[in-house]
């Protein structure tokens, strides 16, 4: 197989060279470099044609036949989350507010995939659901469902276009390619390897990017440690250029809202990010949950969140520590520190926040390497896309198409469903990614669109699995009310900012304090809605709860196994090293 | 003979062998002749010891989960 590969990436590396023609742009690529990239699209390719003769029935083509390992779905779980925007868009965080950035890879994840594999996935599990909104019609009815759906479809895709939007940027800014030709090639590469393969195509080249995205981003953290002195020299240099704020430490100026970059207060953090933002996202949001429920075991079920959860705790080494890199190392041609401004500031010879990691790449990585770092950035585009169209494959086709279009469909034309949905979820990605391009920050973007749509779904989702009396009317109720309390509230500071410091209640909050107090209020409203009316409206009998309901659920007992293959035990073993971090870098 | 599923941690050892080749392989170029890229820490010639490290990664992962035959 390896000459074969050889062959045709070097064909298509002579083949691509004709379209790369950079005008001004940070970086050039070498021939090898080229190549590097074209045996990348050359590997996911083949994964997905390989993979198209396991993709035949619903289950193989939206649930990967229900046959990943723990590893597998573990990796397939952080990497479906590891877009672009991850690598980019955080880094430029990091850059602008500093390590608090790091907070949404430990408080704003570790807790929430804890939970997700040791409370929650049961549940999911054992109900033996397609999908998140699946669960919703099993435990709320159909009305619940078609809400979730909906306003998951619609998510899905503006994610999509978000990071489709990321990686274009980045391609034009490192090596002056068009756009629309960045966009082009990275999206029909995934619709081809989704489409064929299905969840499966899409689990195994997460899987593979995951790798290659540190095997791409690695250098830059360790060459650039190398260069500044290591951490206690960082901290020095930091302090000395920018010694008005406090960038180094993640709780230390968090009691007020004036006191640290972001402009949020420790509140905001812990329950708004720790709690609502992260649970909503890491336990309802299909994209990841998807990859949990195609385990082989419901032990693999619940170790796979674990082990993402170890990964997930080291990202920030290959992603907030390069934006803090940047604040000492970037430097103009005459010396002086460069200083990064936001997308709206942008002007001749300036750079964004979000070109911090891709200006480190340039000046660490020469010929090779560097394509090994781009093809980094082009694989995080693309796990992260990857993950979107087979979430929303899944959901259009077992949520709105099976139900409300063709109920008598069958398993055949439900898997052609699925393919043709795949491309339409590209397409219209496509179409979005242009839309977003005058979006103020991607980041910013980004989290508003969780909290409209994730936080009340979590608020949804608790109710339902914890609280028997928790009835369809209440939970329809509480999740149209609490999306409609979000984007009335972000409406509400669009229109009128001052009411930020209604919503955030500080005169000081900043957008990202706005987005965490927002995510609140919008669970509140879901969860005080789904008590009211449920206390109103009549409850489903215990025997319907059976498989859906904590304390209704029995839990299959899987036999002992030794300590090294309990979940508790590693979960215990993470959480402690989650607080040790968190200790180190108060 | 029918040959049975292949892993995907094969597909990441082929991938890893393929770029830790081409790394190193450049990396050994620009120390024999001296042609350096310019960037930072050149001196540190990291296209060897990453391309090496990325090789014998994807080596390893090739012989451990290579498809065998039924």
């Amino acid at each position: 197989m390896i000459p074969l590969l050889t062959t045709a990436a070097a064909h298509s590396a002579a083949s691509l060279a004709l379209f790369f023609q950079p005008s001004t742009s940070l970086a050039h690529l070498s021939t090898i470099d080229v190549l590097v990239i074209a045996v990348y699209f050359a590997m996911v390719l083949w994964i997905g044609f390989y993979l198209k003769q396991q993709a035949n029935t619903s289950e193989e083509f939206f649930m990967a036949g229900r046959e990943m390992t723990a590893w597998i779905a573990g990796l397939s779980f952080v990497s479906a989350n590891l877009g672009s925007l991850e690598l980019m868009g955080w880094a430029g965080s990091a850059y602008q507010y500093g390590i608090l950035a790091a907070h949404w890879y430990w408080i704003g994840a570790i807790p929430a995939m804890l939970f997700l594999g040791l409370i929650m996935m049961p549940f999911y599990y054992v109900s033996k659901t397609h999908s998140v909104p699946g669960y919703l019609k099993l435990r709320f009815g159909e009305s619940s469902r078609v809400l979730a759906a909906v306003s998951f479809g619609f998510m899905t895709i503006l994610m999509s276009g978000v990071n489709m939007f990321a990686m274009a940027v980045v391609m034009k800014v490192v090596l002056g390619w068009d756009i629309t030709f960045s966009i082009l090639v990275s999206s029909l590469a995934v619709a081809l390897y989704v489409t064929l393969g299905g969840l499966r195509s899409a689990i195994f080249n997460e899987v593979l990017q995951f790798v290659l995205i540190w095997a791409g981003a690695l250098l830059v953290p360790i060459l650039g440690m190398i260069q500044v002195g290591g951490w206690h020299n960082l901290q020095t240099k930091i302090l000395l250029n920018y010694h008005n704020q406090d960038y180094t430490h993640m709780w230390r100026g968090m009691g007020h809202f004036a006191d640290n970059p972001m402009g949020i207060h420790w509140t905001g953090i812990v329950f708004g990010l720790g709690f609502v933002i992260s649970f909503g996202y890491w336990t309802t949001d299909f994209l990841v949950v998807q990859r949990v429920l195609a385990a082989n075991s419901l032990r693999s079920a619940q170790m796979a969140p674990i082990i993402a959860s170890v990964f997930k705790m080291a990202v920030p080494f290959i992603v907030i520590l390069p934006g803090l890199l940047g604040l000492v190392l970037l430097t103009n041609s005459d010396g002086s520190i460069m200083h990064l401004v936001g997308e709206n500031a942008m002007g001749p010879g300036l750079h964004s926040y979000n070109e911090v990691l891709p200006l480190l790449m340039v000046r660490y990585c020469g010929p090779g390497l560097l394509g090994l770092g781009i093809t980094a950035l082009i694989a995080g585009f693309m796990s992260g896309m990857a993950g979107n169209v087979s979430a929303f494959s899944a959901v259009w086709t077992y949520d709105i198409y099976q139900p409300h279009i063709k109920k008598n469909a069958t398993d055949k034309h439900l898997v052609v469903v699925g393919r043709w949905a795949t491309i339409l979820g590209v397409l219209v990605s496509i179409g979005t990614a242009y839309l977003v391009m005058h979006a103020q920050g991607i980041m910013d973007y980004v989290q508003a669109l969780f909290s409209f749509f994730i936080a009340p779904l979590l608020g949804t989702i608790l109710a339902g699995m914890f609280w028997k009396r928790a009835t369809s009317a209440g939970g329809f109720w509480g999740l149209l009310a609490g999306t409609v309390t979000s984007v009335s509230l972000y409406a509400w500071v669009k229109l009128e900012p001052s009411a930020l410091s209604k919503v955030a209640f500080s005169p000081n909050a900043k957008d990202m304090a706005e987005n965490m107090y927002r995510a609140l209020w919008s669970f509140v409203v879901c969860v005080s809605v789904t008590f009211i009316v449920s206390m109103m409206t009549k409850p489903k009998s215990l025997a319907e709860l059976s498989g859906l309901v904590y304390g209704q659920t029995p839990i299959p007992n899987e036999g002992p196994v030794p300590l090294y293959k309990n979940h508790w035990f590693w979960a215990s073993i993470v959480i402690v090293v989650f607080f040790i971090l968190n200790i180190i870098f108060w | 003979m029918q040959s049975s599923t292949i892993p995907i941690w094969f597909f990441i050892g082929v991938l890893l062998t393929i770029y830790g080749a081409l790394i190193l392989g450049y990396g050994i170029f620009e120390f024999m002749t001296g042609h350096y890229a310019n960037v930072e820490l050149v001196h540190y010639h990291a296209p060897i010891w990453w391309g090496a490290v990325l090789l014998a990664l994807g080596l390893f992962y090739d012989f451990k989960f290579r498809p065998t035959a039924k």
